[in-house]
């Protein structure tokens, strides 16, 4: 086989995985400016499901509880992370690297068991369902990756650096401040997008920890889809997609996966 | 501006003794040079006196105060980095400013001590600049003037010239050594570079293996190195052994150097006299010519004595009229024999 042939073969192949990334994605953005409530063709435009959207309070006040559980769990888990990462840095302890192994593994549990287990946990402890429990089980699922992106950053970071401002007489949070959180600075922004992605976005840990009536978005759509699917939830998963993308394209920006441009 | 004292610094990491009961003392307003090859302690003592190393045993003071528990933001130092670790997220003048700023002195004044010092290093010009679009030179200037902003009472300075390449390293010693003298603060170094060393210092300490093996002036301490390690580390040495007898040392092929006690005595390349002719002179020895290098100004001949091979150096015309090879007459005067204290 020839180079040019495998250069073609690969492009192809690369071009399947993109569709069948994007295609549903794109069906459904676009069946949610079509007008039809049935998904029939031909296309014809409007902006009708976005209309009764904009009205339906159910929707809007799940919405709105996402994104301030986002946001509070941002924070905390931006905050928390950034903090534990230079800790992981600076000093050697016992049990360091024990440590950070285990930061790992809970990413690869199934979120239906994580969730499962932390509702028990929650009963136990008598924190039980809620609006807290959610937003802690968000920042317990979120730290990790708050970690790994800070941590990454902090490789690169020259420790003669945090010295040389000591020497200066800075003392130990002078030092924080005014040079480590400078130079990580785009880790933690992007650490603190995917904190927010992984609360907004997130699912079965919400559906098991929310009491019913007082959901977030992902769950009150889920719950909207068993008793029937309407277009106004392609268009509120349209906007969803948007907005996730948005932060993720964000978050590839500061921590450039993409390589260095 | 204060002088420095250590006493019997120990510090050891596992079996290796890194500082090995050192006892100096950095005099006020002197420019001090630490000499060693790598692993010989001298930025192990460095980081101790600036607080980074906390020592197993002994004591540093500043300014005659002990310091061993003093954390180091609080010692009043200033340091210059081998690599100057300026701050990337800052410009300049925002590097300059920061031990003021941490102190938390008032903007006027922080404004003219920021411009002083960066007169002081000739970078007025660049304040705004961001630091990595500065030269290698101009980042020294940089971390001199972030490290004296503050007036520390002692400025230490960690390989400061050995990122720079050898034009401007040079450059950059003549400037170092104007710096210290306007401002007289009391300056500590470590160099591997005994030609930096002795160009800069005022006095130099010589570390191997932990321990300090000899101090003092640099003449004084060239001229009178008292042990080989010292004779071949600072400057060149070509060292001699032979058996201590009454009347003299004598080597092994038999020559009688009268006088001289021994075990070891060095003769530096520069005193070494080579004839095609027995000389007069009472230190001489039938040697060997190996190689002649021209090297410009200054030339160098490779000598085979007694299968050890011995160094001359000196201009051209010295050489004139010597074979490219053969053999000759080595000599020296006695009073450019080094001789070494006895072993205690």
């Amino acid at each position: 086989m020839s180079n040019r042939f495998l250069a073609h073969l690969g492009r192809a192949y690369l071009g399947l995985i993109l569709f069948f990334l994007y295609a549903p994605i794109l069906v459904m953005a676009a069946m949610s400016l079509n007008a039809s409530e049935f998904y029939q063709l031909p296309f014809k435009f409007s902006g009708e499901w976005y209309d009764r959207l904009w009205n339906n309070r159910e929707i809007l006040a799940a919405a709105g509880r996402s994104i301030w559980i986002a946001v509070v769990v941002t924070v905390l888990a931006t905050t928390l992370g950034t903090a534990a990462s230079i800790a992981l840095y600076r000093h050697d302890f016992p049990g360091k690297r024990i440590l950070q192994a285990l930061l790992f593994p809970p990413i690869a549990i199934p979120w239906l068991i994580t969730g499962t287990a932390m509702l028990i946990f929650f009963f136990g402890i008598g924190i039980g369902r809620g609006t807290p429990a959610v937003i802690i089980g968000h920042v317990a699922l979120a730290l990790p990756y708050v970690i790994v992106v800070v941590s990454a950053r902090l490789a690169s970071f020259d420790r003669v650096l945090e010295e040389a401002a000591r020497s200066l007489g800075a003392s130990a949070w002078q030092v924080t401040r005014a040079v480590t959180v400078p130079w990580i600075l785009p880790g933690i922004i992007a650490g603190g997008l995917f904190a927010f992605a992984v609360s907004f976005d997130q699912f079965v840990v919400s559906y098991f920890l929310s009491e019913p009536g007082d959901t977030t978005l992902p769950v009150l759509i889920y719950t909207s889809i068993r008793k029937g699917f309407t277009p106004e939830i392609n268009a509120i998963s349209t906007i969803i997609i948007a907005v996730s993308m948005g932060l993720m394209l964000l978050a590839a920006r500061f921590t450039k996966f993409g390589g260095d441009r | 501006m204060a002088e420095v004292r250590v006493e019997r610094l120990v510090k050891a990491y596992g079996a290796a003794r890194a500082l090995d009961e050192v006892t100096l003392d950095f005099p006020d307003g002197g420019f001090f040079g630490l000499l060693g090859p790598s692993g010989s302690g001298k930025t192990t003592l460095l980081r101790a006196i600036a607080g980074f190393v906390l020592p197993d045993t002994g004591r540093v003071f500043i300014g005659g105060e002990p310091v061993e528990n003093v954390p180091v933001e609080h010692r009043e130092i200033g340091m210059v980095f081998q690599n100057y670790a300026l701050f990337p997220n800052m410009t300049v003048e925002e590097n300059v400013a920061f031990g003021l700023h941490v102190r938390k002195t008032g903007a006027a004044e922080t404004a003219k001590r920021v411009k002083e010092a960066l007169d002081l290093v000739q970078l007025g010009h660049l304040a705004a600049r961001k630091t990595h679009q500065l030269s290698g030179g101009q980042r020294q200037r940089v971390a001199m003037a972030r490290a004296i902003v503050t007036r520390p009472r002692v400025l230490l300075l960690d390989e400061p010239l050995s990122a720079l390449d050898k034009a401007l390293r040079v450059d950059m010693q003549i400037e170092l050594k104007r710096i210290q003298r306007e401002v007289g603060i009391t300056t500590i170094f470590v160099t591997h570079d005994q030609e930096e060393a002795l160009t800069l210092s005022d006095r130099i300490g010589i570390l191997k293996d932990g321990k300090l093996v000899r101090h003092g002036p640099p003449r004084e301490v060239y001229d009178d190195p008292r042990n080989p390690f010292t004779a071949q580390f600072l400057g060149d040495a070509n060292l001699i052994e032979g058996k201590p007898e009454p009347e003299g040392l004598r080597l092994s092929d038999g020559t009688l150097l009268p006088g001289l006690k021994g075990p070891t005595i060095a003769v530096r390349p520069e005193s070494l006299k080579l004839d095609t002719t027995e000389p007069a002179a009472p230190f001489r020895l039938r040697a060997r010519l190996q190689q002649r290098i021209f090297g410009g100004a200054m030339g160098t001949c490779i000598i085979d004595w007694q299968g050890r091979p011995l160094k001359a150096v000196g201009r051209d015309a010295d050489f004139r009229g010597l074979p490219d090879a053969g053999d000759v007459w080595l000599s020296w005067p006695r009073e450019s024999t080094i001789e070494f204290a006895a072993k205690a």
